[in-house]
């Protein structure tokens, strides 16, 4: 067995393995042979003073381990140029995700999840190096204090350095209740402090899973049968194995794969491969198949989510209003194609990868490898985006399936074409909503029901319970309106030909995006204004009303716009987070559309990294937007149709308009913020369209043949 | 054996002449920093410069390229504009996952070198080639401005 700490220092030493240092330090000598403290797994204290911290997260970009470090000193009381981060190994005894019970990052939660098991660790820590230090000077703990990574004991002028209490504080008892800091006491939580990860990302020098170079490697590029579920028929290889660098042909039941000196060398051969496929059961498989079971589903009922009042009742005479809103099928294309390194010898394995569920590559490693779990390490690495998409293990699999063919350690990377046509896709939904009006714009009876996937039945069984997924009505169940009379169902209907899965934003991408154009339309019928509108049933949610209110306020809601130009609202309360935004866009006379400007207020409770914060409402909006824009993936003859940038297409800098984040302040718990500015994006660029042209748009992305000369 | 100059170091690599510059650097040279993130000229990811004009190295068969100046990422902070585009890439937190960040620094450079002080228009022009897919283009588009500002 593979003790958690020894693998631990494997992955510090191991190949691959990326520590940032927080800021320039030069350690005073410290006394020779003295073993690391290990308080907890997240802490390791050495007797130079450095503080090395495993993060139990995974950063992709969303500033997470900056901010987890943030935490962990801010309690530790740790000096903020001392410390220094590494990743963590597989190991869910420990690095487990509360919020899931498995080892992953996802569902915008690392900071909600982890912000008091965090705060603990560091807190607990402190207080055994506060101990050690009051035993050594015989003074009352109590008479001590902690700054810049020192004890202080104030009444006789002393302090000690961390680093020189370890031999001591090493042996001592960590208590499991330490008390935490009063917020008011932060010192680093709340401050835009410089991310770590950010340096080795401008020149070069950071190691992403694709970077992976262990000695000896060769390299892959591999060919899955390009429908679902079919298998390979005849391969000719002849012409692969004349190109210059290509080693290997490796052909399994389901794939094909090239093993060259490099990757043009893999890739060449794999274009030379002459491969015929029996395509399967889904050979027919076409997205109007797709759409057309989703839609006979929604007929169904659904399974009840959540009822408040009599919905039934409520809606059951008079002039209810109902329409349906879909979201299509998307790929996730992070922009480092998928990818891992595998090396499997006869007693055992190792992988290199970026993920965002590294138990699960452990157990994919080994299960395709044939062996024990134990025998195979994992080196996680920097993720060059992962929206969900490495919430998967699949790369990791078909990556160890392959090396089991090949002497040494071989890197396989999926071409961007490979990665658009085997994403796990965000699911297509389809949306019915009902509503009644009271003769005073009143929102008296309410349904809605979602259709489609539901991924944590696939990926959390315990999770999907009594026909309900929690993620497929998320956002729904909880809307944040006064309604008296509301219904909430779901319908589990999977789609044939393709795999589902999670992408940024998950459920309430669509829910919020049905939910708030149908509350645009039905403002539009009260004659309402759309921030009144919502303003006026927002009563039982004060934060959402706030900053509903400031983003009317900065975005100059109700002033004056050129022809085609309008402004869209969209409120959310997903992810723990209160946000409200507002998007101006212009229609020109062909329907292109020209986003004008964006502003988003956020509460998000207790901020820890207010930079981030906004940098991934800027950043989330723009995946959104790139997604209303132009996602869409479609099927035919079971085979995905896109395959690269060039048709499935990603906004670019040309056709970025200001984005304007403005922060709330306030003590509340932290909620999560990672995949919010996603959410709020399409509706509120559907509702723009809307003001801008009358068109009420309810399917993504945006079609611009509906929307091309129209004019409010 | 093809000779090439990378960096200001010569090199010879046993490969086709036909195969891109991108996967000679990756692959055979080690120099990671270079990206792959389309093989199709769509996304920028691969922009090296060559005697210091941006491109993308995935489209450059490296049996053309003589003894033309390769630079890459790893050494573009030598330079006057790749060392001011990095300092503001870090004063203005542009970047998030970074894997496109090799080729928006390289973009960047590029432009500031044939446009000391780009408006917006130049801006759009020489980064519209360049994918992020985390969205940090509004801070690429004001690090450009501050990187510029910061030009004597
Ligand atoms: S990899 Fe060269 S432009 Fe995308
Ligand atoms: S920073 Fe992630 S793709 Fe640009």
């Amino acid at each position: 067995m593979l003790d958690a700490r020894t693998s631990r220092r494997t992955v510090l030493g191991g190949l691959g393995a990326t520590v940032f240092v927080a800021g320039f330090h030069v350690p005073r000598a410290g006394a020779a042979g003295v073993a690391d403290m290990e308080p907890n797994a997240f802490i390791r204290i050495d007797a130079q003073g450095f503080i090395t911290l495993t993060m139990p997260q995974v950063e992709m970009g969303q500033g997470t381990y900056t901010s987890i470090s943030m935490i962990l000193a801010e309690e530790l009381d740790a000096a903020w140029d001392h410390v220094k981060v590494e990743h963590a190994p597989p190991d869910e005894t420990h690095y487990a995700n509360p919020a899931f019970g498995v080892q992953a990052t996802g569902n915008s939660n690392s900071i909600r999840a982890f912000w008091l098991p965090l705060r603990k660790a560091g807190a607990g820590t402190r207080a055994v190096l506060v101990e050690a230090a009051a035993r050594g000077w015989k003074v009352p703990a109590a008479e001590c204090r902690t700054e810049n990574s020192q004890v202080v004991h104030d009444k006789s002028g002393r302090r000690v350095a961390y680093g020189d209490l370890v031999a001591r504080a090493a042996a001592m008892p960590v208590p499991t209740d330490a008390p935490l800091k009063d917020p008011k006491q932060f010192k680093l939580i709340g401050r835009s402090l410089r991310r770590l990860d950010t340096p080795v990302k401008t020149d070069g020098t950071a190691v992403y899973g694709i970077d992976a170079l262990p000695p000896g490697v060769k390299f892959a590029a591999l060919m899955q049968s390009p429908v679902l579920g079919g298998k390979v028929a005849h391969v000719d290889d002849a012409a692969a194995k004349k190109i210059k660098g290509v080693r290997q042909i490796v052909v399994l039941d389901d794939l094909v794969a090239v093993v060259g000196d490099h990757m043009w060398a893999a890739k060449s051969g794999l274009e030379a491969l002459d491969v015929a496929w029996n395509d399967g059961a889904n050979a027919e498989i076409s997205t109007a198949d797709i759409w057309a079971r989703l839609r006979k589903a929604s007929e169904r009922d659904g399974a009840v989510a959540k009822t408040v009042g009599d919905a039934r009742k409520a809606l059951g005479e008079g002039d209810v209003y109902t329409q349906t809103y879909e979201v299509p099928l998307l790929a996730h294309a992070p922009m480092e194609p998928l990818n891992c390194t595998v090396h499997v010898r006869p007693d055992g394995a190792e992988a290199w990868i970026g993920s965002q569920v590294l138990a699960r590559v452990q157990r994919a490693v080994a299960k395709a490898a044939g062996l024990s779990v134990e025998t195979v390490v994992v080196h996680n690495h920097l993720l060059g985006g992962g929206f969900g998409r490495r919430l998967e293990p699949d790369m990791a699999f078909v990556a160890a399936r392959i090396a089991k063919q090949v002497d040494g350690p071989v890197k396989v990377v999926w071409t961007r074409e490979e990665d658009i046509r085997h994403d796990v896709y965000r699911p297509a939904y389809h949306d019915l909503l009902s509503a009644k009006l009271s003769r005073d714009g009143r929102i008296v009876g309410w349904k809605h029901k979602t259709a489609g996937s539901s991924i944590l039945a696939r990926w959390l069984p315990p999770a999907f319970r009594n026909g309900v997924d929690g993620d497929g009505v998320d956002g729904a169940a909880d809307v944040p309106y006064d309604i008296d009379n509301l219904r909430v169902e779901f319908v589990r209907e999977e789609p044939p030909g393709v795999n589902t899965g999670f992408w940024r934003g998950v459920g309430p991408n669509n829910n919020v995006f049905a939910i708030e154009s149908f509350i645009d339309e039905l403002a539009h019928r009260a004659r309402i204004d759309p921030v009144a509108f919502r303003r006026a049933h927002l009563g039982k949610t004060p934060r959402l009303k706030a900053a509903l209110d400031l983003v009317a306020a900065k975005s100059n809601w109700g002033s004056a716009l050129p022809p085609r130009a309008g402004r869209g609202v969209a409120v959310q309360v997903a992810f723990a987070s209160f946000i409200a935004t507002v998007i101006e866009a212009e229609v020109d006379e062909a329907g292109e559309v020209l986003l004008r400007r964006i502003d988003t207020a956020v509460d998000t409770g207790t901020i820890v990294n207010p930079d981030t914060v906004m940098a991934q409402l800027q950043g989330g909006l723009i995946f959104g937007l790139t997604a209303a824009l132009y996602g869409e993936i479609t099927v035919e003859k079971g085979r995905v149709q896109q395959s690269n940038f060039h048709d499935y297409r990603m906004l670019r800098m040309d056709q970025v308009p200001p984005i304007n984040v403005h922060l709330i302040r306030n003590g509340e718990p932290p909620g999560g913020i990672g995949e919010t500015g996603t959410t709020a994006s399409m509706p509120a660029l559907r509702n723009a369209i809307y003001a801008a042209t009358g068109v009420a748009l309810r399917r993504m992305p945006i079609d611009r043949t509906l929307i091309a000369g129209a004019r409010r | 054996m093809i000779e090439l100059r990378v960096n200001g170091e010569a090199k010879s690599v046993d490969v086709a002449p036909d195969m891109p510059l991108l996967w000679v650097l990756r692959d055979v040279l080690h120099l990671t920093g270079t990206k792959f993130g389309c093989g199709i000229a769509q996304c920028g990811a691969c922009t090296v410069h060559i005697d210091g004009k941006p491109v993308r190295s995935c489209q450059l068969a490296v049996g053309a390229l003589g003894n033309r100046a390769i630079t890459t990422i790893e050494k573009i902070g030598e330079t006057p504009a790749g060392a001011r585009v990095q300092k503001a890439w870090l004063d203005l937190e542009v970047i998030q996952c970074g894997y496109c960040q090799s080729g928006q620094i390289m973009s960047a450079a590029a432009l500031l070198n044939s446009v000391p002080h780009p408006d917006d228009a130049d801006i759009d022009a020489a980064m519209s080639g360049n994918i992020c897919r985390c969205g940090t283009y509004v801070r690429i588009r004001a690090a450009i401005k501050r990187a510029a500002a910061e030009h004597a």
